[in-house]
């Protein structure tokens, strides 16, 4: 059984792309086809990865030297606000399921669009307008709180704009629900004939989840945000513990949505990293239902953890007891997704091209990442770690080196789909492999200067750390270069590259059987769905022992097609 | 002539008509999450306070509250109707019925604004001028004016919506009666309504046995 994959099977180069589809201003900013809304969300996450990113190059040159040589304690304090904000919910809440989620979503279950393709249109807009009100903010003079909002200090005290801020993420919040209720209405309505829920590939499992967490998470942030704004706008008391109210409270809300929220983060990075493992080691997912199962109980149990925040925040005994008990219990699916990833290599075919670099970093630095929050999950040792750089090297472990690296890894793989261009691989798994160097480099002296107990949101610390920011910043510098560099190799590719077919390598899944770039219909005919996802080879032969002519071919980039 | 029901990527009415409702029953699912924090602050502030908050509570307008009340659910019953109407294409009534809902609509807001004017006169604004001494009343009163207010703020979107969709009707843009696109709109608006029946008690009813 040998099978082709050079003519795509449901799609036409008949048919303009569509790219091709109109050329106006117009046929873009008014266009209500999932594609074309994705490179638009693309564009807005990509500014905004640029803005965090310098309010992040300038915090780590002020760290080199302890004395707080560049900024005032006051503009320190804006620039790491201003880079938590704008890193988590104008770039990586959307990253993953506004840019390859919109764009692959229809494709993947055989849509031609999403189920509300004008409220996709309307949530970029809801997105560009907190987006402005966030540049506002900055421009203004920005905030001085912390990403976290915590009252009283943000609804009594601080100076700056929070309003602003507290606005933006609020308009940004009901663009991630609507995206969110058309993803979930997208799944359940729109699946070709044939693609039952038990066939859905892992990226769409992971989509539907996170939609879930974000309709159910998002409008807890949302009236937070309302309360913080009314006792700071209108002065009515409700945080206030002048009044008898409670600002615990507020980290209570809080924390309820961002802790699921960290979830919006991670869990379209494992559906990301399910097909590129799958593809590029030519082997079917290993316990496809177990991942199914794990990704809906980090979603469920993740809503019942938030206050492990909240360790030093004061709770009962009991109570954080619980919470520290059911953070393990969170650990538990995180990792069986791990193990599954990693039998999935097991006796496959190895292919170690770009994306896969990407995939493999992100195994590496999530498992790091998601065994210092054991550490902190316990509460002996969170409370010697809280708030110190402990748990900042904890979170970015996750959220830069695993759902970044995600992302980057999304980028390369559907690449030539998306432009119908081949990123150079070369170029590509260098960059993949300093920014697996480079995030290292910056982040694991924090693990150790946290420990050691350097706090964090701090810009003027004891001497004896410096060598640890030192190297920090050196460790950015080689990140810094890492994330710029698709920017001109894939720029290049758009013009140069060489044109992709239509499935460049041999993966599974309906996206890869229309051309690339797709047309405006995504398929020339609606696609029935006969096969299991991952279909690499027959279901009781590993590839790459037996029967390796049971597999489906793939040529490695760069031996040409 | 009505507008065109069937809409893009949609190939079949009654697939198209399911997720309409379905994607506003999840919106629903948001909004009771979205309100609902706000009952549980509130909830957490009655338990701290239990005294403040109930001498605060029978403050409130007790007369204008039941009025907005039995106002409100009238609304819904209209509504409720001019969906069965527009189901067997009756235009004039299903027009009738919405023009109805969109009235008692804004009574409410119009009693709402009047019951604001006393709330005002009384001073039950927090701040330094604030009516009560008991610790906890303030709070009460900063919930009462951010719940209602957000409360207005629905049902103003609501009867925005309604006008619309009575313009869009008349004018044959719409395919009232098969695009799924009223029983939405009464899912949004029956929710708005129940919103207000948590309040009432909330807000009116506490303190007053
Ligand atoms: C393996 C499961 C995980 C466990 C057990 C865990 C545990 C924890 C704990 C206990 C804290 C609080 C530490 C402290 O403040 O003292 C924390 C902080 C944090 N975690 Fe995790 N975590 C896990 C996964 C994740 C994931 C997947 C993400 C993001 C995608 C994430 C992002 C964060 C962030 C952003 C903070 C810090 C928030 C702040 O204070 O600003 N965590 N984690
Ligand atoms: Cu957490």
């Amino acid at each position: 059984m040998t099978r082709s994959l050079q003519t795509p099977a449901l799609g036409g180069h008949e048919l303009p792309s569509y790219l091709e589809d109109g050329h106006s201003l117009r046929s873009w900013l008014l266009s209500t086809d999932h594609k074309r809304i994705a490179l638009l969300y693309f564009g807005s996450i990509t500014l905004f990865f640029f803005v965090g990113g310098a309010a992040a190059t300038l915090m780590r040159l002020e760290l080199i030297s302890p004395s707080g040589r560049f900024f005032s304690n006051d503009g320190y304090n804006r620039l790491f606000t201003l880079h938590g904000v704008v890193m988590v919910w104008f770039f990586l809440v959307p990253s993953i399921p506004t840019t390859f989620g919109n764009f692959l979503l229809p494709l993947m279950i055989g849509a031609k669009d999403m189920a509300f393709p004008r409220l996709n249109l309307f949530s970029w807009y809801l997105n560009t307008v907190g987006g402005l009100l966030v540049i506002a903010c900055l421009v203004l003079g920005g905030v001085d709180t912390g990403w976290t909002f915590y009252t009283p200090f943000s609804s009594l005290f601080a100076n700056g704009y929070v309003i602003l801020a507290a606005m933006a993420v609020f308009v940004a919040g009901f663009s991630t629900i609507a995206t969110g209720i058309n993803f979930i209405v997208t799944i359940h309505t729109l699946r070709a004939p044939g693609m039952r829920w038990m066939r859905l590939p892992l990226f769409v499992w992971t989509q539907y989840a996170t939609a879930l967490v974000i309709v159910l998470a998002t409008p807890v942030l949302a009236i937070t945000l309302l309360l913080l704004m009314a006792e700071r706008l209108f002065g009515l008391p409700i945080f206030d513990p002048a009044q008898g109210g409670d600002p615990v409270l507020f980290q209570h809300l809080f924390w309820f949505y961002s802790h699921p929220a960290v979830y919006i983060m991670i869990l379209p990075a494992f559906g990301v990293i399910s097909e590129l493992v799958a593809c590029f080691s030519r082997r079917r997912v290993f316990g496809y239902t177990a991942m199914i199962y794990a990704i809906l109980g980090i979603a469920v149990i993740g809503f019942f953890v938030w206050g492990h925040h909240m360790f030093v925040a004061g709770m009962s005994p009991l109570a954080a007891l619980v919470f520290s008990f059911l953070s393990f219990v969170v650990a538990v699916p995180s990792a069986i997704k791990v193990f599954n990833w990693t039998f999935t290599l097991y006796r496959g075919q190895i292919y170690f091209e770009a994306p896969m670099i990407y995939a493999l970093g992100f195994i590496g630095l999530f498992t790091t990442g998601g065994l210092s929050g054991l550490f902190t999950a316990s509460l002996p040792v969170d409370v010697h770690v809280t708030d110190s750089y402990f748990v900042v090297a904890h979170f970015h472990y996750i959220m830069v080196g695993g759902a970044v690296s995600a992302f980057f890894g999304a980028l390369h793989f559907w690449w030539p789909k998306i432009t119908g261009r081949m990123a150079p691989d070369g170029w590509a798994r260098f960059a993949a492999i300093l920014m697996y160097f480079g995030f290292n480099f910056t982040f694991f002296p924090q693990f150790l200067m946290g420990y050691l107990g350097m706090n964090r949101r701090y810009h003027q610390y004891a001497p004896e750390f410096q060598i640890y920011h030192v190297a920090s910043s050196t460790g950015a510098a080689v990140l810094a270069a890492a994330y710029a560099l698709p920017m001109f190799y894939l720029g290049w590719s758009l013009i140069w590259g060489r044109r992709a077919e239509a499935n460049p390598w041999g993966a599974t899944g309906l996206e890869w059987q229309t051309s690339s770039p797709p047309p405006r219909e995504n398929f020339l005919k609606t696609p029935q769905v006969r096969e299991q996802a991952y279909d690499y080879h027959p279901e009781t032969e590993a590839p790459l022992h037996e029967a390796p002519e049971g597999r489906r071919p793939h040529n490695p980039q760069g031996a040409g097609a | 002539m009505s507008g065109q029901a069937l809409h893009e990527p949609f190939e079949d009415l009654e697939r198209q008509r399911l997720a309409a409702a379905f994607g506003m029953w999840i919106f629903l699912a948001t909004e009771i999450l979205f309100f609902g924090s706000a009952f549980l602050a509130f909830s957490v502030y009655r338990q701290l306070h239990p005294e403040g908050m109930l001498a605060a509570a029978r403050e409130t307008n007790i007369v204008l509250g039941s009025v907005n009340t039995a106002i409100l659910l009238a609304s819904s019953v209209t509504m409720a109707v001019a969906d069965k109407a527009a189901e067997q294409m009756r235009k004039r009534e299903t027009i009738l019925c919405l023009a109805l809902t969109a009235a008692f609509g804004l009574g409410f807001l119009v009693v709402k604004l009047f019951e604001y004017r006393e709330d005002i006169a009384e001073r039950l604004v927090p701040g330094p001028h604030f009516a009560l001494t008991e610790p906890g009343a303030q709070l009460f009163f900063g919930f009462y004016w951010v719940m209602t207010g957000i409360h207005a703020i629905h049902l103003t979107i609501g009867i925005v919506i309604v006008l619309i969709t009575i313009w869009r009707i008349r004018r044959g843009s719409l395919a009232y009666g098969r695009s799924g696109f009223l029983p939405s709109l009464g899912l949004y608006w029956h929710l708005v309504d129940v919103v207000w029946i948590f309040l009432f008690p909330l807000l009116y009813l506490g303190g007053r046995a």
